[in-house]
């Protein structure tokens, strides 16, 4: 049997009949949840999402229903909620379908995770690059409010909520929660130390504040259409529902596929058609620039359900977040970048580390200077000036990165950089040596 | 460990496997400091919010373990309860003592953290240190000397970034050396209440400059240069003018305001370069206005009078005292005293007007703007002073318009005069012509021009004494650099004056003054000079809450509550 998408969030996004309107969406049973969830105890959709065993999409994969338990709900403060549109982790672009292709979804989705909240105002931070998707959401808000699914007296009820679409300026780091709070509250987008900032209890405004990603959010008319048993039948234990990966590089057919259930190699050998012609698989970056590279003819141990140790290959890895983490990486933000044998990893490396180099807050020392100090030398070593003591000198600083800053992007550098010569070490030395000039630079010069 | 005893409020933490007693929520960095532990830090200052930026006081940090299904404390094997360590090192000024906590500051883990994010710092750090005004206290190179790797493994282009920028009028940036602490911002905002810096541009190319359109000029502006930990933001007036450890400092006190922040004077060989802060969290915190940073100058000042004259023509000492003293003996004197003189100073003023015969004393009030923060409305730092020895009963005013009137009507005939000028406190040309003026001060001006005789005096920096300052507060300032030839102490010449009034030899140091001050006044009895502490002695106002003094609240002064503050 081929190996189809299991399509519950894309369902009808690809549908050239469906339009972005609210007829399109009313039309396949849009808003229905919404009007059932207003009757409900909004405690009772909280638990109805614990049990659905939903984890964020966003990138760590925490359990949407215990970070909506974490929320201070008795200071007295107004709750919010955050919708995470930034998507800036590179290769990541599966928010952008939801929005463009079917923004009453992830309205309804807010209203609902609103509603459970006791939360009267909503935002969206949606990114900079992202202008069509704003528009499109603020015209899909109105035809929503013209209805009553948003603003005063939802579905005739007394609950109200409002949402108002806030874009941001264009920075990676405003994804990271707390940045994007501080972005929100007009500053600069530095993240926030915790302790004490949580943003389940010093959030935006210093209230408390539920920050949720996009396809998160989408799940949640879903799981109260279904019920959460029905719900965790998709997927394995711990990692239920459908994901949305983003597939980009050297596969045949890259793109945004929903699945659920399937293996790392039923994605890129089945879905998205194999390498390109004449090509062998390289390397895979599984859950966006951030993640641990993965070698495709790697060997990963890992232990069976039953305790077992066994071996298990590239194309078996389960794929979903356990299944990644199995594997030493993680599945992050769903955004799987491929790498054939056409691919210098040392070029890859030098191209990914000047992003995060450019995208560096600035705010704290390690990430700061250590991201600059990366690019730096590995645009030296790609451009035929590396050192035999460069490599060792690179592991050991980004080390010194991750882990040591105020928000977890430290590691968009340290792991990168330490799995990508982990797992290349002699393709990356062998480039060292081609390339050493036995000098130093200042040498050169004298020699001239 | 288990059994604290809970009467004192305290709580006890583990450091590096020793015991420590600290307050509940206390800061680890200061909590270690207290006890003798040196966790390295940049952007973290007591005085300001915490931001956790340059990551330098990481440490590791653990806390007693509970079981999560009992809730009970979980034990080692021996009995000791099972510390539970956070995977990664927390940032020691981000976190808050709590019972049993565990803190590590010397682990390998902590010695790596602390060389990575020092390295860090440094390759971009230009190396200025041969001519950089930081150098000697300067934060990046105790550090590096005292955690870092040694040596270098940076071989790339360092950033380039603006070297002398102008915040302000007082203040220059150097932005390749600025390690983006923030802790000028965070002053300005929280402190200074003057939002005006903030960086611009990403990642390690941010850069500190000032909001467009706006300058740091603000009276508090050089405090950034105090706490900036490099040598980014340095004070256009000191840059590079002197080494500090060539530097001797004085304990001193700014002599602006009745808010007697306390200072520290920065001189050598007799030359003052430089004034800054000195700590005292019930008065000053560790800020003071950019205006008492300049009255170092007055040392030096053209105006200063740098010999005695008697009308007019230079003379001896002896002379001058002498013909001061005829004056004062021919009769119908009334004294001009002064906010800014001493307690000493004032008490022996005292003692020359009841010599007199009860001659009437009165001092002369400024009064200015209050800026809420260190600035007071009352621009003299010792009337107060006057006050508690007695020199005056009721506060001073303006213009001296009762003594005009006892010139003019024939009442007063001989003035004697401690620094101040009585043409700006009303007194007109005719009036000053009708009196024989006895001036003793330390810059020329027209009361100085008139005068029959001049006694040339030492500013605050080149004497000993006390002053009394708004809340009560009785401190003490030291002598930093010695007079300029030609002039004497006031306190000696007051002695003098007063001697040779009586007849009888007088005490003339402060602390032989102290001996009388303590058995006579009834507010200082039992004090002595030395017995002032550094951060001051608090007197019991009460007796003068009636009085209508200008000051309003301030950073730490509050009007309402000065009175119900005890002598201690």
């Amino acid at each position: 049997m081929p190996v189809t998408e299991t399509r519950l969030l894309l369902k009808h996004a690809d549908d050239p009949a469906y339009g972005i309107d609210l007829a399109s969406y009313e039309k396949v049973g849009g808003y229905e949840m919404l009007k059932k969830a207003v009757g409900l105890k909004p405690e009772d959709i909280r638990t109805e999402i614990k049990n659905s065993g939903l984890r964020g999409r966003g990138g760590a994969g925490f359990p949407c229903g215990v970070k909506w338990d974490l929320v201070d709900r008795k200071s007295g403060k107004p709750i919010y909620l955050i919708v995470n549109c930034d998507e800036s982790e590179p290769g990541t672009f599966k928010d952008r379908q939801l929005v463009h292709k079917d923004p009453h979804q992830l309205i309804e989705g807010v209203m609902i995770s609103a509603f459970a909240n006791n939360v009267a105002l909503a935002f969206i931070y949606i990114r900079e690059e992202m202008p069509k998707g704003a528009k499109i959401l603020n015209q899909a808000i109105e035809e929503a409010r013209a209805k009553g699914y948003v603003g005063a007296n939802i579905c005739g009820s007394s609950y109200s909520c409002d949402i108002i679409v806030h874009r941001g300026a264009g920075a990676y780091i405003c994804g990271e929660e707390t940045g994007l709070i501080e972005s929100m509250e007009g500053k600069r987008a530095y993240p926030r130390i915790k302790p004490p900032f949580f943003p389940a209890v010093l959030g935006l405004y210093q209230c408390p504040t539920i920050v949720n990603n996009v396809e998160t959010l989408c799940n949640v008319p879903h799981i109260l259409r279904m019920g959460a048993a029905e719900y965790c039948k998709i997927g394995r234990n711990n990692n239920t529902g459908t994901r949305i990966w983003c597939v980009s590089g050297q596969v045949q057919r890259p793109g945004y596929y929903e699945v659920a259930g399937i293996t790392f190699g039923q994605l890129l050998n089945d879905i998205c058609g194999g390498p390109l012609p004449g090509r062998k698989f390289k390397a895979i970056v599984p859950g966006g620039g951030s993640s641990k590279i993965l070698r495709y003819d790697e060997k990963f141990k890992g232990k069976k359900p039953d305790g077992t140790p066994h071996e298990f290959t590239f194309d078996e890895i389960p794929l979903d977040f356990d299944g990644i983490a199995s594997a030493g990486s993680m599945s992050g933000s769903g955004a799987v970048i491929v790498m054939d044998d056409s691919v210098d990893i040392m070029e890859a490396l030098a191209n990914l580390v000047a992003f995060y180099a450019h995208e560096s807050c600035g705010q704290c020392t390690p990430c700061r200077e250590g991201s600059l100090w990366a690019k730096k030398m590995t645009h030296r070593m790609c451009g035929g000036e590396a050192r035999e003591r460069d490599l060792t000198t690179l592991y050991d600083m980004a080390g010194n990165i991750g882990g040591r800053t105020v928000c977890p992007m430290g590691f968009s550098t340290t792991w990168p950089v330490q799995s990508y010569i982990d797992k290349f070490r002699p393709e990356i030395e062998a480039k060292t040596r081609e390339n050493r000039l036995g000098m130093s630079r200042d040498a050169r010069l004298i020699e001239k | 460990m288990s059994d604290q005893p809970k009467d004192d409020g305290l709580i006890t933490i583990n450091l590096d496997g020793r015991d420590v007693r600290c307050r509940p929520g206390a800061n680890i960095v200061d909590v270690a400091a207290s006890a003798g532990v040196e966790i390295p830090h940049y952007c973290y200052h007591p005085k300001l919010t915490v931001s956790g930026n340059c990551r330098m006081c990481l440490v590791e940090m653990g806390m007693p373990g509970r079981d999560r299904a009992t809730g009970k404390p979980m034990t080692n094997p021996d009995g000791s309860p099972l510390i539970q360590w956070m995977p990664g090192p927390a940032i020691a000024c981000g976190t808050k003592a709590a019972p049993g906590m565990h803190i590590r500051t010397t682990s390998d883990v902590v010695k790596k953290c602390r060389e990575g994010v020092q390295e860090f710092l440094l390759i971009n750090h230009p190396l200025d240190c041969p001519i950089c005004d930081q150098a000697g206290e300067c934060r990046l190179q105790e550090f590096a000397t005292g955690y870092g790797k040694g040596y270098s493994r940076f071989e790339e282009q360092k950033n380039v970034k603006p070297k002398r920028t102008q915040l302000g009028p007082r203040v220059t940036l150097d932005d390749e050396r600025c390690i983006l602490c923030s802790r000028c911002i965070r002053f300005s905002r929280e402190i200074a209440k003057d939002d005006v810096l903030g960086f611009t541009e990403r990642g390690s190319y941010s850069t500190l400059t000032c909001y467009p359109g706006k300058k740091l000029e603000n009276n508090y502006s050089l405090n950034t240069v105090d706490i900036c930990p490099v040598g980014a933001l340095t004070s256009t007036d000191f840059r590079f003018k002197m080494r500090v450890w060539f530097l001797k400092q004085t304990p001193s006190i700014d002599t602006e305001t009745s808010t007697g922040c306390n200072t520290e004077v920065w001189s050598r060989e007799g030359k003052i370069y430089r004034i800054t802060p000195r700590q005292n969290d019930a008065v000053n915190d560790t800020w003071m206005p950019d205006s008492g940073r300049e009255l170092y100058k007055q040392v030096e000042a053209p105006t200063r009078l740098k010999s005695f004259l008697v009308r007019g023509q230079a003379a001896s000492t002896a002379d001058a005292i002498r013909e001061a003293t005829t004056l004062l003996k021919s009769g119908s004197v009334a004294i001009v005293g002064s906010g800014r003189a001493s307690v000493e100073e004032q008490w022996v003023l005292k003692k020359i007007a009841t010599a007199l015969g009860g001659a009437s004393v009165r001092l002369v009030s400024r009064v200015g703007q209050g800026d809420d923060l260190l600035v007071s409305a009352d621009r003299n730092p010792n009337v107060r002073g006057a006050l508690v020895t007695g020199l005056i009963s009721k506060l001073p005013e303006q213009k001296l318009t009762d003594l005009a009137a006892d010139i003019d009507a024939g009442r007063v005939k001989t003035l004697l005069v401690h620094g101040e000028d009585l043409t700006a406190a009303g007194l007109t040309e005719a009036q000053l012509a009708k009196v024989q003026i006895v001036a003793l001060a330390t810059q020329a001006d027209a009361i100085t021009a008139k005068a029959a005789v001049v006694l040339a005096g030492l500013t605050v920096f080149e004497k000993f004494g006390s002053f009394v300052n708004q809340q009560f507060r009785l401190q003490k300032f030291v002598r930093a650099v010695p007079g300029p030839d030609g002039a004497a102490d006031d306190l000696v010449l007051l002695a003098s004056l007063l001697a040779n009034l009586t007849g009888v030899s007088t005490a003339s140091t402060v602390d032989t003054v102290w001996t009388s001050i303590a058995a006579e006044v009834p507010l200082l009895k039992g004090l002595s000079f030395q017995a002032i502490e550094p951060t001051g002695v608090v007197l019991d106002g009460s007796s003068f809450a009636g009085l209508p003094f200008v000051e309003g609240k301030s950073l730490r002064y509050d009007p309402a509550a000065v009175t119900a503050v005890k002598a201690g």
